[in-house]
């Protein structure tokens, strides 16, 4: 007989399902302020702490504090609130136009759009993000043409990827927004390779991967964090922690034994974690990290930590897995609305601009809407011809055998 | 009898597995708690307990090497891969450990691990959603590989795999979960309410593995299928009135190949029809053993009818894999031959 009871093993839960309070007592938010900034060429040794702690600037009277809030350019910053206003229109009207039926899927970003936004903004031209399906900010803050964006979603004859992708699964090297892979994880370890061959050959540009907590469980990830603490390329880890990934909480891919950012210090890249529902600290953060990039200290790994309060995606109804007013309680706030309120104390925007902006951003989303529709909705106006091309560089006999047995 | 789509037939022979052997147990992406994205594991949870049916992270290869490691232990795990198209991440532990364990240690160890996974298009899921990478793993010895068709056959099948004491690929179309297909999308899909498989009997039953079911009786030419293709070649015989055999393989490893063999000796002919690309799909490996088998008995060229060899296509699904007119015409044509 063994002098032990019987073994047990773990299964995380999350705070709260259906049913329950919201609870969000796991997570310990400081003082906006209270973290220090490092210089960029810090030792990941001495910062140690700052995987474990939150980054925060704005405060909750709409002030900017601490080390962390570096001056931004008026312009900036209008440019980062109108963007985010922007995206949650388009994020609406795309959720309309799948209860439609006008196309066949569709993933929001609502609660998270101060995260792509405030990095693509630190960004320079050239520079390549890897991004996953909820980054669409990333496109949405540059002169990415909305009606070529929806007629991705409707998969239409003016779809710029040929009805070929998943909607949202946009794909454009012009606008620095690398074309979306479905199998998650998989493209982490690509941008540590392309950040690798700027460096080869010279460049100046650097890459930025992104993923979901719940995907940092994926093989990949790990895959990438040991390439790039080998090679220490010009790269941003980033890891956006919205606590969800479908129906399992963050737990479930080990967020409960240390934080994402934590990760990063098996391999000693630095790391830091930041609230993500915060546009300064996105901003600032970002450029901390870019700048690292760009003076050849190496990868960072950056967990933004937010909340996904939408769906997961068309085909999820989160009611039947976490409480129903947990969005309500999460204690990072509105990313627009905090952002609305510190621009508002500077005296740069107002009430009424905002109303009007919201306004303007849900007419020129109807109106890029409308023109996309006309192109075909539901894969409509795309042909069977589209199925043969780009297999190949040049389509090989037995691909023009098939293309003229289905008769296109 | 119960009135069954597949989604509660499989769901229905977990339960009935899981309350009869504590060795079985159940994980996956999203499979505890939510109970699955396609709802399989909807309420096992709560009636077997968070340590015999819980969540995994996403990591496939996790999923399956974990599985790997209980069930050379002895349990039973039946593993949820949450989309066919997601079974790559887990292709090495599959191939490489699963497959060749019992082999490599000369049966010392074993692992009797089933892989479950939606497969197959139809529902407008994009290249990442609608892959039929059943060839993938036919091609490696050492596995078994399932793909039922209907709820009757995913309950008993289902039920066999947990059962076997090899590792098995369990492959369900999704765009049978929730009825029979008849290939044309504009048509509303039907329910399996009514439909004679869809009657599934209560309580422990099997359908043997290798063994294939013949779907309907004809004298004029054979027609392989397998999964939802089996609706397909339905659709294209009716509309045809050729007089085929249809042949449901149900086990691509192990295959009847007598069932198989006996067909088409007797008919002369034989199509193959399938989901996955043409080039070193599953229905090469057809042609070749039918061709090996029954050369003078053949009266027309072994024909194929499969999806292009393309990545799969998000808008134009419906002309990527084989519908009842394309199976139609194939159908015509071979009967024309002399
Ligand atoms: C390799 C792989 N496995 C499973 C899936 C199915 N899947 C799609 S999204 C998702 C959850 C991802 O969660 P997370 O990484 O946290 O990102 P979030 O959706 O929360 O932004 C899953 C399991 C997939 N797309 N790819």
């Amino acid at each position: 007989m063994s002098e032990h009871g019987p073994l047990s093993f773990n299964v995380p839960e999350p705070m709260g399902r259906p049913g329950d309070e919201p609870d969000f007592s796991y997570l310990d938010v400081p003082r906006a302020g209270t973290v220090r900034k490092p210089p960029v060429d810090v030792d990941h040794q001495d910062i140690r702490d700052l995987a474990r702690t939150m980054i925060r600037v704005l405060n909750r009277d709409g002030d900017a504090v601490g080390e962390w809030a570096d001056p931004v350019e008026d312009e900036t910053i209008l440019h980062a609130l109108r963007s985010m206003i922007r995206t949650r229109a388009f994020d609406e009207r795309m959720m309309t136009l799948q209860r439609q039926g006008k196309t066949s899927f569709y993933m929001k970003c609502t609660g998270e759009e101060a995260i792509a936004i405030g990095q693509q903004l630190a960004l320079a031209p050239g520079d390549m993000n890897f991004p996953t399906y909820r980054q669409q900010g990333l496109l949405l803050c540059q002169d990415y043409p909305l009606v070529d964006m929806i007629s991705q979603i409707l998969s239409n004859a003016n779809d710029p990827l040929r009805g070929r992708q998943l909607p949202v699964m946009y794909s454009s090297k012009k606008h620095g927004f690398f074309s979306i892979s479905g199998n998650l994880g998989t493209q982490y370890v690509h941008a540590v390779g392309w950040a690798m061959a700027s460096a080869i050959k010279g460049d100046t540009k650097i890459a930025t991967a992104w993923i979901g907590d719940g995907s940092t469980a994926e093989s990949d990830f790990h895959a990438a964090l040991v390439n790039a603490s080998v090679y220490k390329p010009p790269v941003v880890l980033n890891v956006v922690n919205n606590q969800w990934a479908i129906s399992s909480f963050q737990g479930i891919a080990g967020g409960d034994s240390a934080t994402f950012a934590e990760r990063a210090h098996g391999f000693g890249i630095p790391s830091l974690r930041v609230d993500g529902n915060d546009w300064i600290a996105v901003y600032n953060v970002s450029r901390w990290a870019i700048e690292r990039a760009r003076r050849n200290l190496g990868p960072t790994l950056i967990e933004w930590v937010t909340y996904r309060v939408a769906p997961h995606s068309t085909s999820d109804d989160p009611a039947r897995y976490r409480p129903r007013k947990e969005s309500d309680a999460w204690p990072l706030g509105d990313p627009v609305l905090r952002l609305k309120n510190h621009l508002i104390k500077r005296g740069l925007w107002s009430e009424d601009r905002h109303v009007q902006a919201e306004a303007e951003y849900a007419q020129e989303v109807k109106a890029a809407t409308k023109k996309a529709e006309s192109f075909g909705v539901m894969g409509g106006g795309s042909t069977a011809r589209d199925i043969f091309d780009d297999v190949y560089k040049d389509m090989p006999p037995h691909l023009r055998e098939q293309r003229q047995k289905l008769g296109v | 009898m119960a009135e069954m789509n597949m989604v509660e037939a499989i769901r229905d022979a977990l339960d009935i597995k899981m309350a009869q052997d504590r060795d079985v147990v159940v994980f996956g992406e999203d499979v505890g708690y939510f109970g699955g994205v396609f709802r399989c594991t909807a309420g096992l949870q709560e009636k077997y307990g968070k340590d015999r049916v819980f969540d995994a992270p996403i990591n496939e290869s996790g999923i399956v090497g974990v599985g790997i490691g209980m069930a050379t232990y002895g349990l039973r795990p039946c593993v949820e891969v949450q989309f066919a198209d997601y079974i790559y991440p887990a292709y090495d532990q599959i191939v490489s450990e699963a497959a060749r364990l019992r082999y490599r240690s000369a049966g010392d160890f074993t692992a009797p691990i089933t892989i479950r996974t939606p497969c197959g298009g139809g529902i407008f899921g994009g290249q990442t959603h609608s892959q039929s990478p059943e060839a993938l793993f036919t091609h490696v010895s050492g596995l078994k590989t399932i793909i039922p068709s209907n709820p009757y056959d995913a309950k008993g099948l289902l039920i066999a795999a947990i059962e076997d004491d090899d590792p098995v690929v369990f492959f369900e179309p999704k765009r049978l979960y929730n009825g029979p297909f008849d290939g044309h999308h504009d048509r509303p899909s039907k329910s399996w309410a009514g439909h004679p498989w869809g009657d599934v009997p209560q309580g422990h039953y099997i359908v043997p593995i290798g063994k294939a079911a013949i779907r309907r009786e004809g004298a004029a030419v054979t027609i392989l299928a397998y999964g939802t293709m089996v609706y397909v070649a339905e659709a294209a015989v009716a509309a045809t009135g050729i007089d085929a055999e249809i042949i449901d393989l149900r086990s691509l490893v192990p295959l009847d190949i007598e069932t198989i063999v006996t067909s088409v000796q007797k008919t002369g002919r034989c199509m193959i029809v399938h989901e996955a690309t043409l080039t070193s799909g599953f229905g090469a490996e057809l042609a070749a053993q039918v061709q090996e088998r029954c050369f003078y008995h053949l009266e027309a060229p072994i024909a194929r009818v499969t999806g292009w060899d393309t990545p799969y296509p998000h808008a134009q699904e419906w002309d990527y894999f084989p519908g009842p007119k394309r199976v139609g015409k194939v159908l015509v044509a071979m009967m024309e031959e002399i």
